[in-house]
């Protein structure tokens, strides 16, 4: 009887955090379809019309060129660098190969400001000019982890007697790559791309110290909020953001299984 | 002869290959290596000495002279206040999730069904990967005194709690946005104790609670600590929260480092202020590990 009491409560429990988890983001969602301009709950009056206007506004659609060009080529730059580190760790032995994942993992451990403020002094000290590239380069430096993490993963799962056949078989070193470790760790190197776009495409903390004039969307995002203006519009760039964000980070789900994209936890576990 | 051959043959190929191995690690290290070294660790280090510099208050130029006065300045005026809020708020932060996250991950690990457990754990990864900036907000429109907060409370009949632009509306959004970051490890570490262990624990005659504090409470530990590093850190140098949910009484060293940096002019007391934050990390790692929290992790 306690025991069932017990569970009971359990579950009770299970179904208020999930209720705390998805209520912000099933109310954001709503109120993008808000005909007021000021938001007091229940809603009253319904339309579309924010999406036509989030749609047409050139700010919007600026801000969300920038940000995409920024995140293509940070998961880009990212996926190579974070790929080599982790096939050079992976079977090499030398000294302070453990702290390596440690290192790689820094930029996401420490507070965000903190990478944001190192960055821009070093910007400043040197005389760049924040622009796209700056923005470029504080998101790879983040984003250099979650593809690390992904594809060790993957390379420490893989049996090394498949490599060893390829040899034997008479293959070169870049045959053996390309026919058999490719394919194996293809799917985990989709997955954390998927991932480090993600939260480059989302990411407003270092931003912010290394953008320069222009905006990208979560900045514009922030602007807008901290002015209290175009409120209606926010919500409605917002719920489009959590639903671009929610398509990639289905995919990597499906792709690798869902242990493996947490990026800042997961880290921690590899690290040690 | 032919052994000995055989042996040079052996031997050649085997240490021209360990060269080769340690050329590809090389090679393959080097440009992720350089890139943290010349990128990352560099400007921390001119983070670092920056912070010894002053801002010259005529011609409002960055002095390159070494001195102390930014953290002279830190240590008096309304920054202790301010740092001792935003070390407080990351541990009120910290232990919430851990109360809020441990039934939750239990009942993921080792109550729920397979299938369940799998949903769970997408549910609880989804609001991890929704849009930082859209939780926020969607906190703002919630907690505003015309939100879905006061109305729910006024409709079963209780006050208005109008906690919109409080301290108190910080403390639920920082929860809220952390807690997955706290619910994954814990859910690994439960997963991962053999059903066994808790088992023996019973079969010998230990009470639940006994079971629970020496049993699975150590080994969970490492899983809670990890959690906690990032409930903790994230809070630690946040400014956008209490920038848009916080009201008079909520800077955070966060918006001191961006209020000096980007509308003071004054980069060397930012400085000095974000090597706070890193303080503040390195004496709680250094106890956790003191813990026995890295051991089994």
């Amino acid at each position: 009887m306690r025991a069932k009491a017990a569970r009971l409560g359990l579950w009770l429990w299970v179904i208020g955090v999930l209720v705390f988890l998805f209520a912000p983001i099933v109310t954001i969602i709503l109120f993008g379809f808000d005909r007021s301009v000021i938001e007091t709950w229940p809603i009253r009056h319904w339309t579309l019309s924010w999406y036509s206007v989030a749609w047409h506004d050139p700010q919007v659609r600026s801000a969300f060129v920038l940000s995409l060009k920024a995140a293509v080529a940070a998961t880009i730059l990212a996926t190579i660098l974070g790929s080599m580190a982790a096939f050079g760790v992976h079977k090499a032995r030398f000294f302070g190969r453990d702290s390596i994942s440690l290192l790689l993992i820094l930029p996401l451990a420490l507070p965000g400001i903190i990478t944001g403020v190192a960055l821009n002094s070093a910007f400043r000290w040197a005389g760049i000019t924040l622009s796209l590239w700056t923005i470029i380069v504080g998101h790879t430096t983040f984003c250099i982890v979650v593809i690390y993490n992904n594809v060790i993963a993957r390379l420490r799962r893989t049996s090394n007697t498949l490599l060893e056949a390829s040899a034997d078989l008479g293959a070169t070193g870049l045959q053996t790559f390309r026919f058999v470790t490719l394919p194996t760790i293809a799917t985990a190197l989709v997955s954390g791309a998927l991932l480090a776009f993600a939260l480059s495409f989302d990411e407003v903390i270092v931003t912010t110290f290394t953008a320069g004039a222009q905006n990208t969307l979560p900045i514009w995002i922030f602007g807008a909020i901290r002015l209290g203006q175009q409120l209606p519009e926010v919500n409605v760039v917002v719920t489009l953001v959590v639903i671009l964000m929610f398509i990639p980070i289905l995919i990597a789900a499906r792709l690798t299984g869902s242990d493996n994209f947490v990026p800042r936890v997961r880290a921690t576990r590899i690290a040690k | 002869m032919t052994t000995s051959v055989d042996a040079r043959g052996r031997r050649g190929p085997h240490v021209s290959a360990l060269a080769r191995t340690r050329w590809r690690t090389a090679f393959l290290l080097s440009p992720p290596l350089l890139w943290f070294l010349v990128i990352y660790f560099s400007s921390l280090g001119l983070m670092l000495v920056t912070s010894f510099w002053s801002v010259n208050g005529f011609t409002n130029l960055v002095d390159h002279h070494l001195t102390g006065q930014n953290f002279h300045q830190i240590a008096t005026g309304a920054y202790p206040a301010i740092i001792g809020r935003t070390v407080l708020l990351a541990a009120l932060v910290t232990i919430t999730d851990v109360v809020v996250a441990f039934p939750f991950a239990y009942a993921m690990a080792r109550v729920a069904s397979r299938r369940t457990q799998r949903l769970l754990l997408v549910a609880v990864l989804l609001p991890l990967w929704a849009s930082y900036l859209a939780k926020v907000f969607a906190w703002t429109s919630i907690l505003i005194n015309g939100g879905a907060l006061n109305w729910t409370f006024n409709l079963i009949g209780l006050p208005s709690p109008n906690l919109g632009f409080t301290n108190g509306a910080m403390w639920i959004v920082f929860c809220y946005i952390w807690l997955p970051y706290m619910i994954v490890p814990i859910y690994g570490a439960l997963e991962r104790i053999p059903s066994s262990l808790l088992d023996a624990s019973a079969d010998l005659g230990a009470p639940w609670t006994a079971t629970f504090r020496r049993v699975m409470l150590p080994l969970v530990l490492p899983g809670l600590v990890a959690g906690s590093i990032f409930t903790f850190s994230l809070t630690l140098g946040d400014y956008v929260t209490p920038l848009l949910i916080g009201g008079a009484n909520s800077t955070l060293v966060g918006n001191a480092i961006y209020e000096n940096l980007l509308t003071g002019g004054n980069l060397p007391l930012a400085a000095a202020l974000a090597t706070v934050p890193i303080a503040v990390m390195v004496v709680y790692l250094l106890v956790a590990r003191r813990l026995g929290a890295f051991e089994a992790l």
